[in-house]
This record gives C-alpha cells, sequence and structure tokens, in this order.
C-alpha cells in the first residue's frame, strides 16, 4: 500500500515534466515558481503537518538559504555550486539555534516566539541595508545563474532546475515519512505524551524535524535566487511565513502532495484575483478563515478522508 | 537468599503544594514477580507509579531497576531500559489503525526489520484479539478494545517490567478473563506491577500484594494474608 | 535644549504611549486570560477604531468637539459589536481550539485590512483633536545669579496629549472596578477559573465569551480613538499596536490584567526614552529579543505568577 505512495509522486513528477510541453510559456514561468515555493511548503509541512508543530516564522528559514546564497555569491564571488552549499550549511546551522531556542516552548508560545524570530531576522536585513539591499532587494549577476552549464535566464533550464529540486525534496521526504523517524513524528503529532512513554525521545525527534524542516526551506530560499536571480527583504516578511501555512492548509497537512495543490491552487487564485483588485489579500483572508472552519484538512486532506486512505 | 530485586525505591516522596501524597515509601519487586497495588481512592498509587515511570518527578528518595539508579533519568530513557507503562486514562493514537499504534510500540527496537515489525504486531494483535481490526483507526473501536490496544502496545515493547494502571477499569466481563489470561501467559518472564481495583483479578493473578493508603504502605503479603489482616478490612473496606 | 527638558518630553511622550499601550494591550488581555486565545486581528480593531472615528468626524458634518464626542461614544461599540460577531461567527464555531484561532484570525486580520483598503483606500488622513491648547514648561537652571527660571523654547506640552494621558488611566481604572466589583465582573472571573464548573452553574459561558471579545475590540477601538488626532488614520497601521500589545501583554505575564498595565508603562516609557536615543530598527530588534527571551527563559512572563 506504500507503493501507491510512491507511485504516485513520480507519476505527478512526470505529469509536470510533460506540462512543460503543453501550456503556454507565461504558465511555464509560473509553474517553475510554484515548485519552487511547494519545496518551501513541503519543508513547512514537515513540521506542522507531520510534527504538528506551527511555527509562524518560516520566512526566516527560507530567507536564511535566500541570504545565504545571494550574499555568498554577491559579496564574496563563490561560484553558484559553492554558494549553494554554503546556503544549505548555514540553513542547517541556523535551523539548529533556532531549534535548541524554540523548543523550550511549547503550543501558543511557539507560534509567538517563531514569529517574533522572523521578525528579528527581517529588521536585521533592513539594518544591514546597504549590504542586501534593504526592502529593494538586489539582482543576482551572471556567474550566480549558471550551474552546471545551464543557465537560468533560459525557460527551460529554470523550469526543469526547479523540477529537479521538487522531485528530489517530494522522493526524499516520501522516503523520509516511512522511516522509523517519520512515523514518530507522527505519533508526536497525535499524542506527546503517549510516543514519550512509548520510549521515543520526543525533544530530539521535534529537534530533528526542525532541522530538516528549516534545511528544506533554505534550499528552496536559495534555489529561488538561484533560478530566479533575485534576493528581497519581502521575502522575509510575516507575510511569508503566513503563506506556506496557507498552503499547506489548503493542499492539506500531513500529506505529501498537499503542498503542492495548495501552492497551486493558492498561486493561480491570487494570479487571477489580483487582477481584478489590488486587494487581493482579502481573497487569502477570506480562504484561510473557510479554511479552518469548514476544511481543516485541507484539499488533499478531505480526499485522504473520504476515498484514499492510503494517501500518506 | 533472598530473591533477585528488579524494582526498588527508597524513602520516595512527593509532595504537592503542602500535601504529601507520598510519604517515605520503601518498596521491591522481585523478578518476574506478578505484584499488585491496591488501596482506596486517593492514597496514591497511581501518583507512585507516575514516579516510577518517569512522569512525575519525586520531590525526595530513589529509584533503582535493575540494580541501576534511575531517579534521574527521564521517562523515555526508563522505557528504554525496559519499563513499559499502560495509562490509567486510556491515551493511544487515535487517529492512526490499531496496527500502526502497536508497531509504535514494537519499532523502538532498532533491531528489527519492516517484516519482522508486521509480524511481531500480528501475533500480538492475535493474541488480545483484535487482529481482525488491525486496519481500523483507533477512534472506531468500543472502549473496551481501545483498552486492550493499550495492554497490546504494552506487549508490544516487550518490557521486563510492566506497569499497568488499572487496566481492567471499563472492561467486559468476558474481556477481564481474557485479560487475566494474557497475564498469566506473561509469568515469570515479565515482572508485573498492577493496580488493580477488581479484587478478583487481583486474588486470579497477584502472587504478592501491597497496599497502600494515604501515601504510605499499609500492608504487603501473600493474597491469603492480606485477605486476613484486620488492618487492610478496615481501611479498604472500610468495616468497623 | 537640554539634556533635562529633553528627558522630560522623551518620558512625557512615553507616558502618552504608555497610555494608548494599556488600553489596547488590556483588551488582548482579557482575551486570552478567559479563551486562552491569541487574537491576531486586535490590531486590525484598533485600526477600524482610527478608520471610523475619521468617517464619523468627517462626513456627518459635525463640528470636531461633537463629531469626536460621537466618536468616543459610538465607535468602541460598532467595533466591539464587529468583534462579537466575529465571536460567534469563527472563534465559537472552532471551539476555541489556540492554534486554529490564531489560523484563523490571520484570515480575519487579512479581510478586514483588505476591507478597509478597498472602501477607505491606501492614504493617510488625519483627524481634528477636539482641542488642542499648548502649555509651555519652566525649566529651572543654575545661572550667574543662582537658581532661576526660563521657558526653553519649544518645551512644552499639548492639553489634548494630557488629556488623552488622564483619560486612559480612568478608563482603566473603571474597568478593573468593573471586573472585581460588579456582578459580570464575578462571571467573568468566574468563567476563567474554570469554564466547565461555570457551565455547570449556570452561566452562559458561551455568551461571556462573545461579550469579552467584544470589550476586547472595544478597548482597542477605545485606544484608537483616543490617538488618531495624534497620529493619523491608515488601513497598515494596525500592526505596531498588535506587536507593541503582544509584548506587553507576554511581558506583564499572559492573561494578568494589573501585569499588563504595568508592562505597558514600562513598555511605554522605554520606548519614548530608546528611540530617542538608537536607531528604531536597532530599538525594535532589541525589544523584541528580549520579549522572545522572555518567553523562552520565563514563559509566565516578568511579572506573572509560576502556574503549579
Amino acid at each position: 500500500m506504500n507503493d501507491k505512495n510512491l507511485a504516485l509522486n513520480i507519476g505527478v513528477v512526470g505529469f509536470l515534466a510533460l506540462l512543460f510541453f503543453l501550456v503556454s510559456d507565461y504558465h511555464d514561468g509560473i509553474i517553475a515558481r510554484i515548485l519552487i515555493l511547494a519545496i518551501f511548503a513541503m519543508g513547512y509541512n514537515l513540521l506542522f503537518g507531520y510534527t504538528g508543530l506551527l511555527s509562524l516564522g518560516h520566512a526566516m528559514f527560507f530567507a536564511t538559504g535566500m541570504y545565504g546564497y545571494g550574499l555568498s555569491v554577491e559579496l564574496w564571488k563563490f561560484s553558484a555550486f559553492e554558494g549553494l552549499l554554503f546556503a544549505l550549511v548555514i540553513s542547517f546551522l541556523f535551523s539548529m539555534s533556532i531549534g535548541v531556542l524554540t523548543l523550550r516552548t511549547k503550543g501558543v508560545a511557539f507560534m509567538i516566539v517563531t514569529l517574533m524570530f522572523s521578525q528579528v531576522f527581517y529588521l536585521v536585513v533592513l539594518l544591514f541595508g546597504e549590504h542586501t539591499g534593504g526592502d529593494e532587494g538586489f539582482v543576482i549577476s551572471t556567474h550566480g545563474r549558471t550551474l552546471f552549464g545551464l543557465n537560468f535566464v533560459d525557460p527551460t533550464s529554470k523550469y526543469f532546475a526547479s523540477l529537479f529540486l521538487f522531485a528530489v525534496v517530494l522522493l526524499g521526504l516520501t522516503l523520509f515519512v516511512r522511516t522509523r523517524t517519520g512515523k514518530c513524528l507522527v505519533a508526536i503529532r497525535e499524542n506527546e505524551e503517549r510516543a514519550k512513554m512509548l520510549g521515543y525521545d520526543v525533544w530530539v525527534h521535534k529537534f530533528i524535524a526542525i532541522i530538516i524542516s528549516g534545511v528544506i526551506c533554505g534550499l528552496a530560499g536559495a534555489s529561488y535566487t538561484l533560478i530566479f536571480g533575485y534576493a528581497g527583504a519581502a521575502f522575509a516578511e510575516v507575510h511569508y511565513s503566513i503563506l506556506p501555512l496557507l498552503w499547506v492548509l489548503l493542499g492539506g497537512a500531513g500529506t505529501l502532495i498537499g503542498p503542492l495543490v495548495g501552492t497551486v491552487f493558492a498561486f493561480y487564485l491570487i494570479d487571477i484575483s489580483s487582477g481584478y483588485t489590488s486587494a487581493y489579500l482579502l481573497i487569502v483572508g477570506l480562504v484561510i478563515v473557510l479554511l479552518t472552519l469548514f476544511a481543516p484538512q485541507g484539499l488533499a486532506g478531505e480526499l485522504k478522508r473520504r476515498m484514499a486512505h492510503w494517501l500518506q | 537468599m533472598a530473591p533477585i530485586s528488579h524494582l526498588s525505591t527508597k524513602g520516595l516522596s512527593k509532595n504537592f503544594g503542602g500535601i504529601q501524597a507520598i510519604r517515605n515509601v520503601d518498596f521491591d519487586i522481585s523478578k518476574g514477580q506478578i505484584r499488585a497495588l491496591i488501596g482506596p481512592n486517593g492514597a496514591g498509587k497511581s501518583t507512585f507509579v507516575g514516579m516510577i515511570s518517569g512522569r512525575i518527578p519525586p520531590t525526595t528518595g530513589e529509584i533503582y531497576f535493575a540494580d541501576q539508579n534511575i531517579t534521574s533519568l527521564p521517562a523515555h530513557k526508563r522505557i528504554c531500559l525496559g519499563i513499559a507503562y499502560t495509562f490509567q486514562i486510556t491515551s493511544v493514537f487515535s487517529k492512526l489503525t490499531v496496527h500502526e499504534n502497536v508497531a509504535l510500540a514494537v519499532r523502538r527496537n532498532r533491531q528489527l526489520k519492516p517484516n519482522d515489525v508486521l509480524e511481531q504486531v500480528s501475533s500480538i494483535l492475535d493474541k488480545v484479539g483484535l487482529l481482525d481490526r488491525a486496519n481500523s483507526e483507533v477512534r472506531e473501536l468500543s472502549y473496551g478494545h481501545q483498552r486492550l490496544l493499550e495492554i497490546a502496545m504494552g506487549l508490544g515493547q516487550e518490557p521486563s517490567l510492566f506497569i499497568l494502571d488499572e487496566p481492567t477499569q471499563g472492561l467486559a466481563e468476558s474481556e477481564v478473563l481474557e485479560f487475566i489470561t494474557i497475564l498469566k501467559s506473561m509469568a515469570g518472564l515479565t515482572t508485573i506491577l498492577l493496580i488493580e481495583h477488581n479484587m478478583d483479578v487481583v486474588m486470579a493473578t497477584a502472587e504478592f500484594i501491597t497496599v497502600m493508603n494515604f501515601g504510605e504502605i499499609l500492608a504487603e503479603g501473600t493474597p491469603d494474608q492480606i485477605r486476613l489482616n484486620e488492618e487492610v478490612q478496615l481501611a479498604y473496606l472500610g468495616k468497623t | 535644549m537640554e539634556f533635562g527638558p529633553y528627558l522630560i518630553i522623551a518620558l512625557f511622550e512615553g507616558a502618552l504611549t504608555s497610555a494608548v499601550i494599556a488600553l489596547t494591550a488590556v483588551g488582548l488581555s482579557v482575551v486570552f486570560g478567559l479563551m486562552r486565545v491569541v487574537n491576531v486581528a486586535h490590531g486590525e480593531f484598533f485600526m477600524l477604531g482610527a478608520v471610523f472615528t475619521w468617517f464619523i468626524t468627517w462626513n456627518l458634518g459635525l463640528n470636531p468637539t461633537v463629531g469626536f464626542i460621537t466618536a468616543l461614544l459610538l465607535v468602541p461599540l460598532a467595533v466591539g459589536s464587529l468583534a462579537t460577531l466575529a465571536d460567534r461567527l469563527i472563534l465559537n464555531r472552532l471551539d476555541y481550539d489556540p492554534e486554529r484561532t490564531i489560523v484563523a484570525t490571520i484570515g480575519l486580520l487579512y479581510l478586514i485590512q483588505q476591507s478597509t483598503l478597498m472602501s477607505y483606500g491606501p492614504d493617510a488622513r488625519p483627524v481634528e483633536p477636539p482641542f488642542n491648547h499648548r502649555i509651555a514648561l519652566p525649566w529651572i537652571e543654575l545661572g550667574e545669579s543662582g537658581w532661576q527660571i526660563y521657558w526653553p523654547w519649544g518645551f512644552g506640552i499639548t492639553t489634548y496629549k494630557l488629556a488623552v494621558i488622564l483619560a486612559a488611566i480612568v478608563l482603566l481604572w473603571i474597568l478593573l472596578r468593573l471586573l472585581a466589583r460588579t456582578k459580570y465582573g464575578l462571571l467573568i472571573r468566574a468563567t476563567q477559573q474554570d469554564s466547565e464548573m461555570a457551565l455547570a452553574f449556570g452561566i452562559p459561558v458561551s455568551r461571556v465569551y462573545a461579550i469579552v471579545f467584544g470589550i476586547g475590540g472595544g478597548l482597542a477601538a477605545l485606544g484608537a480613538v483616543l490617538i488618531v488626532p495624534i497620529r493619523q488614520a491608515h488601513y497598515l497601521m494596525g500592526g505596531e499596536p498588535l506587536l507593541l500589545s503582544f509584548i506587553v501583554v507576554i511581558v506583564g505575564g499572559l492573561g494578568s490584567i494589573p501585569g499588563t498595565i504595568l508592562a505597558a508603562i514600562l513598555i511605554g516609557m522605554s520606548d519614548g526614552l530608546i528611540s530617542v536615543f538608537f536607531s528604531p530598527t536597532l530599538a525594535k530588534i532589541v525589544a523584541t529579543l528580549l520579549v522572545v527571551f522572555v518567553l523562552i527563559f520565563r514563559p509566565n512572563g516578568l511579572f506573572g505568577k509560576n502556574q503549579q
């Protein structure tokens, strides 16, 4: 029954590869962006959907990857590959420290503490505006957008690089949630006290979840900068901590495919509605309220409940 | 020669605010024994086993398990040493399947391969009579079945000391008999500490009984000795 | 101007900030104290208070004083009713689950903020204060001929700001009395102690929740009505009072009203002082980190009692 999930996820990746040739250039560009942001959502989902830890500050992990890559490539002239590696190492160290500090709190306090750390991160980006460019941000020069001979100014490279990264994370997580550790995270989400009394070290498992989640979100931030050539403080704002929550809630928390479904849905919802009104966040707000009221399981979650119990 | 002590406490006490819930308890179980812990409501039984399993930190005193001082070990490490604990108020993973609940208990043993886990879970579910419900979500189960599942999870941990806090509460009579069978099948291999109100279960299973009252040990002895102990009758049955 | 008068002005501005934060934060605090939920949309109730005040004073053709008094009476009621409605329609249906409530109130935040953007627009608009006189203040200095009083240029306060501070003190005092002495206060305190018990004793818990959520929103709006003649009304103005209220409620110990008021004074005063001496961004970083570490290492707040 597990292999249905693997087959489904491989099928989704295959379909996305085909889709490139079926839709217009405009949509190719949007989908590439969605795939990178879906990596962000998947990272968030590991912590929120699987472990049950609701963070309101994941923008800081995305932005760590983004600035880790952007600054190292622009200021210190790292190559794209070195920059990517550097961003991942920084993300790892950063999520470790955030994990040690925030895991002293629980529930509502955890939400507020993550929110505030992220706010501090954002303010620090503004404080060092002469390097980070503040709200305006900065554009990545050519050497930072070329990796393994691929230049990401080209739409085809953009699309398939995004798809490749997406596929790696999706399949990696598909395998991870089946491991003993992955299943323990679900147990912690469902009943922390019981998990502890079965002999699982709850703290260590939460810590692992924060680190993996933080590194995946850092990867998303770094690859966003690599592939789309831009870094800016807007990605560190509260707004970008709320978005992954929205995507995951929409798509279905604690399902592998949910983050993608939610990101696609929200992105096109905003894309279409911003054609009508500048207050498109109104729709975001409305959707969040309606979701928490009527479909707390999200789209994939509802599907799982109604017909496909095997969905992981 | 005295039997080998498996678990013991020395001067164990617990204060909640100004109230002394447990007073200076020295307690000892030998390996492989089935011990019943009885006493009126509020005698401190659950607090006492809570301190043994690591859920409640003691105020003073020490706990030894398999010759090791475990007083300062966190709960999950004690579980890894071989203590299992079933909750008085049913505590299971209600949104996961019956199979996954037991598998979580079995899987903590890192040496097991996925197929071994599957096999072991099935054999445990068969033992407690829940095999046909393996793929149901736990919240669809009746209360009695959830209690049995809790015991199954304890079995899945393959403990050397199994603490059961009122396991038969809310079970139907046939299920109680089943439970007694399971318990007896473990005799000699596993040390069992059983908090129980149902005296039939106690008399049918326990080799030795400890009676607690007002946070202290009131009496200890074989079932026959306890039955005849006047002090126990006074405290426990309220007889004059 | 010399340091002395400068400090006095900073302290006075600090007292003004304290007064407004205290009103707003107490609103957040009563809600948390009773229902154990965090209302992320609280700052939007503040913003609505300011925008409604602008609407009443500019669109009803009243003179500034009458308009302002009308706003003072009507706006908290209007915003409070909206909050009560939100409680009935959303929070009550979520069973006040802490995490889902936070998510839902984030949605509510966007809903209120963006509807304001659509109807009221992106501009900041001023509201005229009902009265506004300047009181110049004297200062004493050791001159050549001994101590002498003189009037430094620009050293003074306005009567309106002074009135806001006094009004906040009176309002908070009334609120504390109401909670401590009246039947409604008793109902609220009983429900806070043990909501199941309260229900068993026939207290309409769900109605108490709705009313308290309304009071919370109304207090935020009240703070905004008082401050809007000094600052302008803008659809994004809810962010800062939310953050400050958060900080104050946490530092004061979640749910403790006297603690909240004390913390509001502390934070308001130091905000006035810190921003005189540091860059505002750095000041915000320091203040936010301070609060984070309070939450991590003293989860019950600086003045909170340890539970259990």
